[in-house]
C-alpha cells in the first residue's frame, strides 16, 4: 500500500514535470492560466521584450475584469485613457496570441474568478494560475489554484511554475451553521482564527460537516478570502454537488470524456490517514453573522460585538496596528458595532457576486429601501442575465440600489467606482484595506444579506433582526 | 532585471504589522505602464503624499535622512494581500533593492525575486532590533552580500539569512527564469504528451 496522500499532494505529484534537488523547486505543469486586464499586459510586455511565444493558447483566457466600468458595456464606458488602453492592450494580445477572451461586450464576461468555474474552465484536479491573487477561488472545486504576481510571462512561455512544495492546512468546520450565516461568515471568523498572515505557505483544505454541506458557490466564497490569512489556495474535496455544477458547462469535458474525468475526480480527495503539516476545527454552530472594524480580514468580530480597545492589546506592534486601523476606519473603543453608521453599501466581487449571494440579498431587501447609495455589481454577464430572469434586478433597483454590470468594481475600485475620503460601506467584498475602496475609504466587510441589511438601516445591523421581522427568507 | 551581489544602502525602518500591496501601490496606479517616468513617485503614494499631493512630513520616507533609503527594515507579514507585481516595480523604480522582515506575503516575495530586490527573511527578534538601531541612527545603511547571505548593521552586527540556490543565483545573475526553463523543453515536451493521455479533458 502506498502512504496516503491529501489532496494537494495527489494534484502536485499529478503535475510534477521535473524537481530540481538544488533548489528544492519542482517544475509543475500548469492546465488553466486565466489573464486579467491589471496585470497580463507586462507578461505580455515581458514576452515580446525577450521573444518568446505562448504555448498552449487554448488553456490559456482573458477577462477585463478590473478596469471595465459597471455603468456600460462599451469601451466609450471607460472614462479614462489608460484603463480603456490596458483593456484593449488584454484584448489586443488574446487575439494576436490565439487566446479565448471574454470581453466587455461578450455576455459571458465578468470576473475571471467567476468566469472560470462558470465556464467549466476550472476542473477538479488541475492547476489553475492566475496574475491575482483572489485565484484561490478556484480550489472550492478541486483545483490547486493560485495567484503568480508576475511569473504569467513564463507561465505563457513554458505552461509550466517553478514552485517549493507548499504546506497544508486542514481547516475542519464541524456541525452545523444557524439562519443567517453564510459561508462569507464561516470564511471571516476562519481567517480571525488564523491571523491575517497566519497561513503563509500553506495549501489550505476545508473539510468538516459544515463546508461538505456548503453548496458550490458558497465553497468559492470560502476558497476565495484564503488569501486572506496568507494561504497560498485553498481546496474543498470535489463530490457529487462539485459534479452536478460541473456537468454541462462549456469548457467541462462531455460524453465518454465526462464519465473518465469523473472517475478520475473521484479518487482526488485526501485519503483516509493522510498527515497535514497543521490542522484547526471551529465549530459552524457558534458562528454569527460577521463584520469586520480593521484593516485585515482577520479583524471581524460578531456583529453583536464591540469595536476592540488596544489598551488590552500586550503586544507593542499589535497596539499600534489597532491604533492605526481605528485611527483610520473612525472608530471609538467600545462602540457597539451595530451602532456604527455607514455611508454607502456595496454587493459585488469574487468573493460574493455569484446568484446566490444576489438571491440572498435580495431576499433581505423585498419591499425594503436603501438609506444610504448602494451598488449592486453581479459577478458576469451570466449571473447578471439569470438575476434579471429571476426579478432580482427589479428588487434591488425599488429597493434604490444601482444595477451593474459585471466586473471588480467597488471591491477594488479600479474602474473608477470609489467612496470618497472617510466615507463608510458596509461591502460584501474580500479587502478592507487602507485606501481599499479609493484613497481614505473605510471598508466593513460583510455577507451579501448583512451588506442588504445595513443598507435598509443605514449602519451595521444582525441580518437575524430583519429576518425575524419577517418579509425576509 | 538588475543582477543583486552586494548592496550598502541607507536602510528605513517600518513598525507597521501587514504592510499590505495596496500601501506600497495604490490600485489606481495599475493602470500605467512599468515604463511610466513618474513611477517612483507612486510608491507608497497615499502614504507619502496628501490629497492635494503635498508630502506628508510624518512620513519616514519623507524625512530628510531617509529620503533616499534603498533598504526596508518592515514587520510581520510584509507584502501581503494583492499579488500586484507593481508593488515591486514601485520598489525598484523607487531604487529600493532589498527588503527585510520577518515574514513576507508569499505573491510579493517571489515578485521581488522577479525584480530584482532582495526579501530577507529575518527573525521578529532580528528585524525589531535592526529597526530599533535605525531610528537611534536616522540614515545609518545596512550592507548586504546575496554571495555570503549576510546582512551587517552599522554596529557591526552580522545577520545570516537564507535564500534558496534558484533564486540566489537567478538574482546574483539577473537571469530571465523563462530562458532556464527552456532549456527544459524536451522533458516540458514529453510531460504534456503523458499528461494528456492520462487527462485528455486537462488539455485543450
Amino acid at each position: 500500500m502506498s502512504e496516503p496522500r491529501t489532496m494537494f499532494q495527489k494534484i502536485w505529484d499529478a503535475h510534477r514535470v521535473l524537481d530540481d534537488p538544488a533548489s528544492g523547486e519542482t517544475l509543475l505543469y500548469v492546465d488553466r492560466l486565466l489573464l486579467t486586464d491589471s496585470s497580463s499586459f507586462h507578461a505580455f510586455d515581458i514576452l515580446e521584450n525577450e521573444g518568446w511565444t505562448v504555448r498552449r493558447p487554448a488553456q490559456v483566457f482573458g477577462v477585463p475584469d478590473h478596469f471595465s466600468p459597471s455603468g456600460g458595456r462599451t469601451l466609450d464606458a471607460v472614462d479614462d485613457a489608460d484603463r480603456r488602453a490596458r483593456i484593449e492592450d488584454l484584448k489586443r494580445n488574446c487575439a494576436h496570441w490565439g487566446i479565448t477572451q471574454f470581453g466587455m461586450d461578450d455576455r459571458r464576461m465578468g470576473i475571471t474568478h467567476v468566469v472560470g468555474p462558470e465556464q467549466g474552465i476550472t476542473l477538479p484536479g488541475t492547476i489553475v494560475l492566475c496574475g491575482d491573487s483572489h485565484t484561490s477561488t478556484h480550489g472550492a472545486l478541486g483545483a490547486l489554484a493560485f495567484g503568480i504576481g508576475g511569473q504569467s510571462a513564463h507561465v505563457l512561455a513554458t505552461q509550466c511554475l517553478w514552485q517549493k512544495p507548499l504546506k497544508t492546512l486542514r481547516v475542519s468546520v464541524n456541525g452545523t451553521r444557524a439562519a443567517g450565516v453564510t459561508a462569507k461568515d464561516v470564511i471571516l471568523a476562519v481567517i480571525r482564527e488564523v491571523g491575517a498572515g497566519g497561513a503563509f505557505g500553506h495549501v489550505v483544505e476545508y473539510a468538516g460537516e459544515a463546508v461538505e454541506a456548503m453548496s458550490v458557490e458558497e465553497r468559492l466564497t470560502i476558497c476565495n478570502m484564503t488569501i486572506e490569512c496568507g494561504g497560498r489556495g485553498g481546496l474543498v474535496a470535489p463530490d457529487e454537488k462539485t459534479f452536478a455544477y460541473l456537468e454541462g458547462r462549456p469548457y467541462a469535458p462531455k460524453g465518454a470524456l465526462w464519465d473518465e474525468a469523473v472517475a478520475a475526480w473521484r479518487q482526488l480527495p485526501s485519503d483516509p490517514g493522510a498527515r497535514f503539516d497543521r490542522e484547526i476545527a471551529l465549530d459552524a454552530a457558534a458562528i454569527a453573522p460577521m463584520v469586520t472594524w480593521g484593516n485585515t480580514a482577520a479583524d471581524g468580530l460578531p456583529i453583536d460585538g464591540h469595536v476592540p480597545d488596544p489598551a488590552g492589546e500586550p503586544d507593542p506592534d499589535r497596539r499600534a496596528a489597532m491604533q492605526r486601523a481605528l485611527d483610520y476606519m473612525g472608530l471609538a473603543p467600545g462602540t457597539a458595532l451595530r451602532d456604527v453608521t455607514v455611508d454607502h453599501v456595496f454587493i459585488g466581487s469574487c468573493t460574493n457576486g455569484r446568484i446566490e449571494d444576489l438571491r440572498a440579498a435580495a431576499a433581505v431587501l423585498k419591499g425594503r429601501k436603501a438609506k444610504v447609495p448602494a451598488l449592486v455589481v453581479p459577478g458576469s454577464g451570466l449571473v447578471r442575465a439569470q438575476a434579471e430572469k429571476e426579478g432580482l434586478d427589479r428588487i434591488f433597483i425599488e429597493a434604490g440600489f444601482r444595477w451593474g454590470h459585471a466586473g471588480c468594481s467597488m471591491c477594488v475600485g479600479m474602474n473608477g467606482d470609489t467612496i470618497g475620503a472617510g466615507k463608510r460601506c458596509a461591502s460584501t467584498s474580500n479587502r478592507n484595506f487602507v485606501g481599499r475602496q479609493g484613497p481614505g475609504a473605510r471598508t466593513h466587510l460583510v455577507s451579501p444579506p448583512m451588506a442588504a441589511a445595513a443598507a435598509v438601516t443605514g449602519r451595521l445591523t444582525d441580518v437575524r433582526d430583519l429576518m425575524s421581522e419577517g418579509g425576509a427568507a | 532585471m538588475k543582477p543583486f551581489t552586494h548592496h550598502e544602502g541607507v536602510a528605513v525602518p517600518m513598525d507597521a504589522l501587514n504592510v499590505d500591496t495596496d500601501q506600497i501601490l495604490p490600485a489606481r496606479y495599475l493602470r500605467k505602464r512599468k515604463a511610466d517616468p513618474d513611477y517612483h513617485l507612486y510608491l507608497f503614494h497615499d502614504l507619502r503624499f496628501d490629497a492635494e499631493g503635498a508630502e506628508r512630513p510624518e512620513f519616514i520616507l519623507n524625512q530628510p535622512a531617509w529620503r533616499g533609503a534603498t533598504v526596508i527594515v518592515g514587520n510581520e507579514n510584509f507584502g501581503g494581500g494583492s499579488s500586484r507585481e507593481a508593488a515591486a516595480f514601485a520598489l525598484d523604480a523607487f531604487g529600493v533593492r532589498c527588503v527585510i522582515a520577518p515574514s513576507f506575503g508569499d505573491i510579493f516575495f517571489s515578485n521581488c525575486l522577479k525584480n530584482g530586490i532582495l526579501p530577507v527573511r529575518a527573525s521578529n527578534e532580528a528585524c525589531a532590533r535592526l529597526r530599533k538601531m535605525l531610528h537611534a541612527r536616522p540614515g545609518a545603511t545596512l550592507s548586504i552580500d546575496l554571495e555570503a547571505q549576510t546582512v551587517t548593521d552599522p554596529e557591526g552586527g552580522v545577520l545570516s539569512f537564507d535564500l534558496d540556490s534558484f533564486a540566489r543565483r537567478n538574482l546574483m545573475k539577473g537571469l530571465s527564469p523563462i530562458g532556464l526553463t527552456m532549456e527544459h523543453d524536451p522533458e516540458i515536451a514529453a510531460f504534456e504528451q503523458a499528461y494528456a493521455a492520462r487527462a485528455p479533458w486537462a488539455v485543450l
